[in-house]
């Protein structure tokens, strides 16, 4: 490898925040043309890195090289400014303002002093179409879907300066269609030489993509790899510390435990022709007691909104719902949690959790929602509750009167399942309860989920990673196209089967 | 209990800087006005500047007691002024039913009860209005309650005919200038509907609903929290508070002036609410909002019995609206403390 193809050399840095030391000498090279995967679970220093790198955090020790010159940074402006962009999962960009807008925001051609509208229009068209983009520049960004607000971004982070990328978790909300159109883009930008740094929890994205991986762990470097020669167990293991083989044995065990258990036969909510027009077609569906049921589909092909339906979010227009044989209506949220319903909502931070409360104020408030204004839970119990499930879950806290918005993506997730376990459901949704969390603390949910429902809690559970929803149901129901189409169990719970079920134009007619 | 501690430790840091800024006010009259804290028993009253000070920020306690909980709820009541003015209205109209028909003679002696539960009925609708609109139909509050704050004062208009209604009715009047255990009535009815207030918020479970609603109204439906009903509430409740607000001024003045009652006062309590601690949308603090209020009149008083002229006193009291708002903030705080560590160093 030639020098000069190295872009960015981070040797030796060191960052430590009071009480945690969150880089401990890290090194990380960036080349030029390749893509790098920068993997670790929470906490790794993945994003302390991301910081570092883009001058957000100053470094404590260390150097970084940026084309073979030292160079520090002290913000992130300046790191546009030698050419390093930086792009999040959620999309910065203003969603009133055009795409055009967008792009040159800040750096509009101007002539005479006034704005060239007509030059930013024809720019941004030209630069859209680098990225094989064909959109109407002059329309709102708002009204293009996630995917494509995710290129604009890159296209913006482009015009101002293209040398190295950084992807920091973009993909985190797209659906596959959509993932595989930014990947074509992150193709085509390798092959002008630009390097790119991907930060993602994604495995199979990981492998599609980079050329290369960094593992961090506990803020230190566990070593660079070339991506071709680490095989999946390998990568798992050192993000994890764990002995590779232990892991993939545990790994089967738990799938297996579930795939060859005995559920009991008993219904314990049946779903029949329930529908509402334009968001479900009816379906049919059944839950025993004691069983993970799975929902596997692609984004919109209608999981959430079977979940809505079920806890009263929306109301269906037609259908019936049986609970225990008996014929149930359930209008609203309250209405469900009453029947002893519980709902983990797919958007953590807009529908699940309360960022200003405290970690027990949050566990216990769908408890006390349902034993009314006036029966209010005492401080000790409250107290109790909260210890318990903190306990239960190890959920990563000094004390339960944080604020849960210091806790991480996956302790945040926990909080939100022990707030429906203290209120002893009989039935959990689980809409992708796993999404943005680290290995270490999906592997514990997954095992819950299993835990739970060897207790005789049905649970309906929803994950757009299909291993996922094979490894924690004992059935699983398919969705194309807002259609449940088929159930799948036992033996016949396999990836290809599902991805077969989903392309099969025939399927579920 | 530890987590006990935490928790009253989190309240308290909420209310340290409000209390600092009282003490502050008080500390300089202690120093610059005679005779400040002095307190005599007159009949068995107390008088002095401290009783009059609590006595004269009582109509805006109440207005604040009520803003609280809108504020924390997520929303803004700015028709409280105008709530105020309608309770008055209406309350001397009950009393001299005719007098705007230029009748002059009283008829009979209406009883108290009229006097004071007709208005606040009328408060009570005013507030459901509000929160019909807000909670219901969706529209932003301050909007919403800008409706009313505006037609209010017409509606209150039209109820005395634009005429300023005076009366006497010794029992209502002593809702305004009334003494009760040696303090002022109004002081007394305030830490009644304080206790009463604390004690539905703090000792059930609607106060953490308010705060769950006004932090994540989505998360919060979601939990099968009745976000809409308490929303209403809040609004029916911050009527209320304003209709007895109106009452005590009402009584005090012996008039209802549609006009001027309640005139500005709204401002004056979401001050209050805001030097207090609550933040919008979310946590609040009852407490804080009265020693906010506190704070408004204090210095109100200050600098009326410094001999600066009334009109000025508003430029006062904008300058500790901001003075006490950048306290409050971390990262002015973080600012100045920032500064001192780099002093230190470099003096070391």
């Amino acid at each position: 490898m030639n020098e000069t193809d190295i872009l960015i050399d981070i040797k030796d840095v060191s960052k430590a925040f009071p009480g945690v030391l969150a880089l401990d000498h890290v090194d990380f090279c960036l080349r030029r043309g390749e893509v790098h995967g920068l993997m670790g679970e929470n906490g790794a220093g993945k994003s302390t890195l991301i910081k570092v790198l883009t001058g957000l955090y100053p470094k404590d020790g260390g150097q970084i090289l940026f084309e073979g010159r030292p160079f520090t940074l002290s913000s992130p402006l300046e790191a546009a400014g030698h050419g390093i962009s930086t792009l999040y999962q959620e999309v910065n960009l203003i969603p009133a303002l055009s795409v055009a807008e967008n792009i040159y925001i800040g750096r509009e051609p101007k002539r005479f002093g006034r704005i060239d509208w007509k030059k930013i229009n024809t720019d941004a068209r030209v630069a859209i179409q680098k990225l094989d983009l064909d959109i109407d520049v002059t329309q709102p960004v708002s009204t293009y879907s996630v995917a494509i607000q995710q290129l604009v971004a890159i296209t913006r982070a482009l015009e101002i300066s293209a040398k190295v990328l950084i992807l920091d978790e973009p993909t985190s909300s797209l659906d596959l269609a959509e993932v595989s159109q930014l990947f074509k883009v992150v193709r085509r930008l390798k092959k002008e030489g630009i390097g790119i740094l991907f930060v993602t929890h994604f495995i199979d994205q990981v492998y599609e993509i980079t050329d290369r991986i960094t593992v961090l762990r506990n803020g230190r470097f566990i070593g660079e790899f070339e991506t071709s020669k680490l095989s999946r167990i390998e990568l798992i293991s050192h993000m994890l510390g764990k002995d590779p083989e232990v892991f993939s044995k545990e790994q089967e065990d738990a799938a297996m435990k579930i795939r060859t258990r005995k559920t009991s036969a008993e219904p314990f909510l049946e779903v029949k022709h329930l529908e509402r027009k334009g968001s479900m077609t009816a379906f049919n569906l059944t839950v025993n007691k004691g069983e993970v049921l799975g929902l596997a589909g692609l984004l919109g092909s209608g999981r959430t909104e079977t979940a809505r339906l079920l806890f009263g979010i929306d109301r269906a227009n037609g259908g019936k719902v049986l609970l225990d044989g008996e014929q149930i209506n359930i209008s609203s949220p309250r209405n469900a949690i009453e029947k002893y319903f519980a709902f983990c909502p797919e958007n953590r931070k807009e529908e699940g959790i309360i960022e200003d409360l405290t970690i027990r104020e949050n566990i216990i408030l769908a408890l006390q929602a349902r034993s009314g204004i006036f029966r209010a839970i005492s401080q000790k119990r409250q107290n109790e509750i909260a210890d318990q499930y903190i306990d239960l879950l190890s959920i990563k806290t000094p004390s339960a009167s944080q604020m849960v918005k210091n806790l991480s993506g996956g302790n945040q997730q926990k909080v939100i399942i022990a707030r429906w376990l203290a209120t002893d459901p009989r039935f959990l949704i689980l809409d992708e309860p796993t999404r943005g969390i680290d290995v270490g603390a999906k592997a514990e949910i997954e095992k819950l989920i299993v835990g739970l429902s060897e207790k005789g809690l049905a649970i309906l559970f929803i994950s757009s990673e299909m291993e996922e929803v094979i490894n924690c149901s004992d059935k699983i129901n398919v969705l194309r196209d807002r259609k449940i189409l088929t159930e799948l169990a036992g033996e016949d719970m396999e990836v290809s089967n599902i991805m077969r079920v989903i392309a099969d134009k025939e399927a579920g007619i | 209990m530890k987590t006990g501690e935490k928790l009253r430790n989190e309240n308290f840091q909420r209310l340290l800087w409000p209390l600092m800024a009282l003490l502050g006010i008080l500390l300089f009259n202690f120093f610059f006005t005679p005779g400040f804290f002095h307190i005599e028993i007159k009949d068995g009253h107390f008088f002095g500047s401290l009783v009059d000070i609590a006595n004269r920020a009582a109509p805006v306690m109440l207005l604040a007691i009520g803003m609280t909980l809108v504020f924390a709820s997520g929303g803004v009541d700015l028709s409280v002024g105008a709530i105020m003015a309608i309770s008055g209205a209406v309350a001397a109209t009950v009393i001299r039913p005719d007098y705007v028909k230029g009748v002059i003679a009283y008829g009979e002696m209406q009883p108290l009860f009229y006097v004071i539960a007709i208005p606040l009925v009328f408060s009570l609708i005013a507030g459901l209005w509000n929160g019909l609109l807000v909670a219901y139909i969706g529209i932003q509050p301050i909007i919403a309650t800008l409706i009313l704050m505006v037609a209010g004062r017409g509606i209150a208009q039209l109820i005395t005919q634009g005429q300023i209604v005076v009366f006497i009715h010794e029992p209502f009047q002593y809702i305004g200038s009334g003494f009760f255990l040696g303090l002022p009535f109004p002081i007394i009815l305030v830490l009644m509907v304080y206790a009463a207030t604390y004690f539905l918020t703090r000792k059930t479970g609607l106060g953490l609903f308010i705060e769950a609603i006004g932090a994540n109204s989505v998360a919060s439906h979601f939990m099968g929290i009745r976000e809409r009903l308490i929303k209403l509430s809040v609004y029916i409740f911050s009527g209320f508070c304003a209709g007895l607000a109106g009452l005590i001024i009402c009584a005090d003045i012996k008039a209802a002036d549609a006009n001027n009652a309640g005139l500005f006062l709204e401002l004056d309590a979401i001050a209050a609410v805001i030097i207090g601690g609550t933040i919008w949308g979310g946590r609040f603090t009852l407490l804080g909002s009265i020693i906010g209020t506190l704070i408004i009149q204090s210095l109100t008083t200050t600098i009326l019995t410094r001999g600066v002229a009334p009109e000025v006193t508003l430029v006062f009291k904008a300058f500790v609206i901001i003075l006490v708002s950048l306290i409050q903030s971390e990262k002015f705080r973080g600012l100045f403390s920032r500064r001192l560590a780099v002093k230190k160093v470099s003096g070391s």
